[in-house]
């Protein structure tokens, strides 16, 4: 941590500001869940001491899980990072090549063209060095140039883009893993129906919680959103109170969580790992405290933890076709139910709403 | 706006031997029922100063907040403003400043010193007009603006949810400001936004009406000055998507208290469909911001460059093109909301084309400045200033108009990072070149030129680290409206909390500058930037006359 503790800051900002500042108080997780949700989901009883049993060695069974260790510098910020995080997904790959190799370029030459020029003319043009200035107020052929120059880098630009977008929306694979995100105010509830995972809740875990178990404070979570590598994931997204916005920055993945709406997108992680996020729309007091952590495991492990939650892992090729078949091609990228919002107390344990009527 | 150069009015002179009698109205009829567009003119400024400071300290607080992880003032902040002074009151509070530094910036400090300030002075004056076409309403525009403030920022002491005030950031986003958010705090914050719109409706029929029909003899529209252009555009902006957020926030407040659903799933309704009717209004109001600040930046470096604005109809017509564009592009602001690919490839595009008419006004100015004689005066370092980094700010708003790009942007640092470069150093830039360059008119003083010149470098200074590490955050990952952050993002947090105390410094001599000078600033001529200044404000005295023009000017 490269902190600078200076003082300055406080002295010329504060001074009059710093009314009684109360101790530090640091964020609480968010109060319990509505009881029903906790009922509805024996699962998440279970594991719930789970990230402080982290250290201990767990037996090698089939149906243990022991939450992964995540990786310095993968899936969450770095300290004093100016880039993109690394990204883990091959849509984040592509994103990232047109951001970083393309964009990234051009903007920073636009940037400096525009400086050079301008310095040069405060150079050339000053008053002592060009006394009488020229009456020249129009040139067609320079005004026809810085028109249709802009609109040829507009055009090269707008073809990866379009490429990318035409990319995110492609149609889930049919065996894609469906997972249901509902997100509350202030936690987010996870549910494989495939599996036969009913929801369960993941909130934020306290300072020492997560100093404990070795993971990021405002980014580790108790009960991780799990899925297996190199398989495609689709996430059908829901809000139960207010809007908030899944995102994980290293899947390039952000969706808003919309109550009434079934918003659906899809992420494949390249490897394992456990890859952060956090809530990304305003959604009242504890907003920045509703983190988002994915683990990233593979597929035989994958399928261990599936059994240590209740659920049955090859449920997931048996009903993937099933669970595809609402609108199996076409955009369906934002899936809009007609259906009332589901409350908090209905939510849990349903399977996917009735994403029938797309838009 | 070149052509009317050297058709210095008669009247200017004559208007000098009637300073003395005018028929200045008493104290409090001359400022608080003023029909006068010069009066109210100065109203609007001084009122923009004073919610720019009640803005900007909002933004110090959490810039002060945010200098160091974990949360060590919001409780604290929250008690003194009233509230309790628990962690729930303090992080609400936080959710509180962000939504009133927003709607202050935007409605009431950069809003009424653009168009109701500059806009004011100076758009009669350089139509050559003697006064705004409905004067009384004039009056009525700034009250309402100054009651909406007043609503504001009395939002800020009544119960709002989970604490004091309205915390719904400044979209104020269904269902969190409905259902989401109990207590008359949301309602009064509603209540402000009406009628500091309705004023902002009734100042754009009044702008337009007199830009219209009140141009002096000879000044046809392609001879308007670009300042005036502006404003046209501006008000045709206002005029069209005002009302757009006016019935948008109607529908709020009775979804809020009269049991409609407009924007609630349960009863037929959809949260997303107030997102769009907001941005329909928010994106032209980005427009609204900025287009003026062109309309003064094009005046600032044609004048100090002595040199007539290069290409002055593309540049009239490039700010019709961006107003009549600004329409088309609202929904990049909802990029992850859930829409169809074909519909955020659309939106990709058409944002994008703004960037044309952008780039056609920078190369413009530049070309301005190509073979001027160019002296560097405070007005013109801003004016400098603003064309670059609104250049950074526009370049990083290309970033964002790709939507597949924005899936990693969206809600982060990167945003805020961009909008800062766009205002914050774009339009407050240009609202610093348009104070300094008409000071001397409005009150007859000149300012220190020392005093300019170093608050331009500190502030220059200042604000660029305060925003430029944003974008780093940004790519990071870190999201907006937190109030505290996973510790990697400390350094750069850090970083920008520094810039805001250089920004700080530099403000100070801005109120130094303001305040000297009105009080012992060396007496200003008719016109002190000499033959660049073509405009018709410079023929006439400096403070100019209660009342000018009553023969008027003809333009040749």
């Amino acid at each position: 941590m490269k902190s600078l503790k200076t003082p300055v800051i406080k002295v010329l900002i504060a001074a009059a500001l710093s009314l009684g500042a109360v101790g530090a108080g640091h964020a609480q997780a968010p109060a319990e869940a509505p009881a029903a949700t906790t009922a509805a989901t024996p699962a998440a009883a279970n594991d719930t001491a789970a990230p402080v049993a982290a250290d201990a060695a767990a037996p090698a069974g089939d149906a243990t899980y022991v939450p992964m260790k995540p990786t310095p510098g993968v899936g969450q910020p770095v300290d004093a990072g100016i880039n993109f995080q690394t990204q883990e997904s091959p849509i984040g790959q592509q994103a990232y090549w047109f951001s970083h190799t393309l964009l990234l370029p051009i903007i920073t030459f636009i940037s400096l063209f525009v400086l050079g020029l301008l310095l040069w003319v405060i150079f050339r043009y000053r008053a002592k060095a060009n006394p009488v200035p020229s009456k020249t107020t129009h040139n067609t052929f320079i005004e026809i140039i810085w028109t249709a120059i802009p609109v040829l880098i507009l055009a090269v630009i707008a073809v990866p883009s379009i490429r990318l977008l035409a990319a995110q929306y492609e149609p889930p694979k049919k065996d894609a893993l469906t997972i249901k995100v509902t997100g509350y105010q202030w936690y987010w509830g996870y549910a494989y129906p495939d599996q036969g995972i009913g929801e369960y809740v993941s909130k934020m875990l306290t300072e020492d919680q997560a100093k404990a178990s070795g993971e990021p404070y405002h980014l580790a979570v108790d009960n991780r959103m799990v899925v297996p590598v190199g398989k495609q994931v689709k996430l059908i997204i829901t809000g139960a109170d207010v809007i908030h916005s899944f995102a994980v920055p290293a899947l390039w993945t952000k969706m808003d969580a919309v109550p009434g709406r079934a918003n659906e997108t899809t992420f494949t992680v390249n490897k394992p790992g456990v890859y952060y996020g956090q809530c990304s729309e305003l959604c009242g007091v504890d907003h920045g405290f509703m983190p988002i952590a994915v683990e990233a495991l593979p597929m035989d492990k994958w399928k261990a933890w599936v059994r240590f939650k209740g659920g049955n892992p090859d449920g997931a090729e048996a009903a993937a076709p099933a669970a595809a078949q609402p609108a199996p091609e076409g955009p369906i990228d934002a899936v809009h139910t007609t259906a009332p919002a589901e409350t908090p107390e209905t939510a849990p344990g349903k399977t996917v709403g009735s994403p029938a009527t797309t838009n | 706006m070149t052509d009317i150069a050297a058709t210095a009015p008669v009247h200017g002179h004559a208007d000098h031997a009637h300073d003395d009698h005018d028929h200045k109205p008493g104290f409090f009829v001359r400022w608080f029922m003023s029909t006068n567009h010069k009066d109210i003119g100065t109203l609007y400024l001084i009122f923009a100063i004073i919610a720019g400071i009640v803005g900007g300290v909002l933004s110090g607080m959490m810039r002060l907040e945010l200098a160091e992880p974990g949360i060590q003032y919001l409780q604290g902040w929250a008690q003194f403003m009233g509230g309790a002074g628990d962690a729930t009151a303090g992080k609400h509070f936080w959710n509180v400043m962000i939504t009133a530094h927003g709607l202050i910036m935007v409605f009431f400090m950069v809003m009424p010193a653009m168009i109701g300030g500059f806009g004011n002075w100076f758009v009669p004056l350089m139509i050559g007009a003697p006064d705004m076409a409905f004067p009384r309403m004039n009056n009525v525009s700034f009250w309402l603006t100054a009651v909406a403030f007043v609503m504001l920022v009395g939002s800020m002491f009544v119960p709002g949810g989970s604490g004091n005030g309205a915390g719904t950031g400044w979209t104020v986003y269904a269902p969190l400001s409905t259902s989401g958010s109990a207590g008359p705090a949301v309602d009064m914050a509603i209540f402000s936004l009406h009628l500091a719109g309705a004023a902002s409706i009734l100042g754009a029929i009044n702008f337009i009406t007199t830009i219209f029909n009140m141009r002096a003899p000879g000044m046809t529209l392609h001879k308007m000055p670009l300042f005036v252009w502006s404003v046209l555009v501006t008000a045709f902006l206002l005029l069209l998507a005002l009302p757009v957020l006016a019935a948008a926030i109607t529908m709020l407040i009775t979804d809020r208290n009269f049991g409609t659903t407009f924007y609630d799933a349960t009863g037929g309704g959809d949260p997303v469909l107030y997102q769009h009717l907001f941005w329909f209004f928010g994106h032209p109001e980005v427009y609204i911001m900025i287009l003026p600040g062109f309309g003064i930046v094009s005046q600032v470096i044609s004048t100090f460059s002595r040199k007539p604005v290069f290409g002055y109809l593309g540049m009239a017509y490039a700010m019709v093109a961006i107003g009549v564009v600004g329409f088309i592009v609202w929904a990049h602001h909802m990029f992850t909301v859930g829409m169809s690919v074909n519909l955020k490839m659309y939106f990709t595009a058409a944002t994008m084309v703004i960037a044309v008419p952008t780039g056609i006004k920078i190369f413009s100015w530049i070309a301005t400045m190509w073979g001027g004689s160019i002296s560097f005066k405070t007005p013109m370092v801003w004016a400098i200033g603003f064309i670059f980094m609104f250049t950074v700010g526009g370049v990083t708003g290309v970033v964002l108009a790709n939507g597949g790009v924005d899936t990693a942007l969206h809600d982060t640092y990167y945003v805020v990072a961009h909008f800062h470069y766009v205002l914050s150093l774009g339009a407050v830039f240009s609202l610093f070149a348009g104070f300094y360059y008409w000071f001397p008119k409005m009150s007859g003083r000149m300012y220190s030129e020392v005093l300019g010149q170093l608050h331009f470098w500190i502030f220059f200074i200042g604000v660029n680290v305060l925003f430029f590490p944003q974008h780093f955050l940004g790519q990071q990952g870190m999201p907006r409206r937190y109030p505290d952050y996973a510790e990697a993002f400390t350094y750069w947090h850090h970083i920008s909390s520094i810039g805001y105390a250089i920004m700080a410094v530099g403000m100070l001599f801005f109120f130094v500058n303001v305040i000297y000078s009105l009080v012992a600033g060396k007496k200003a001529v008719d016109n002190p930037w000499g033959e660049g200044a073509t405009t018709l404000e410079w023929t006439l005295s400096s403070p100019p006359p209660f009342h000018q023009f009553n023969e008027l000017p003809r333009i040749a």
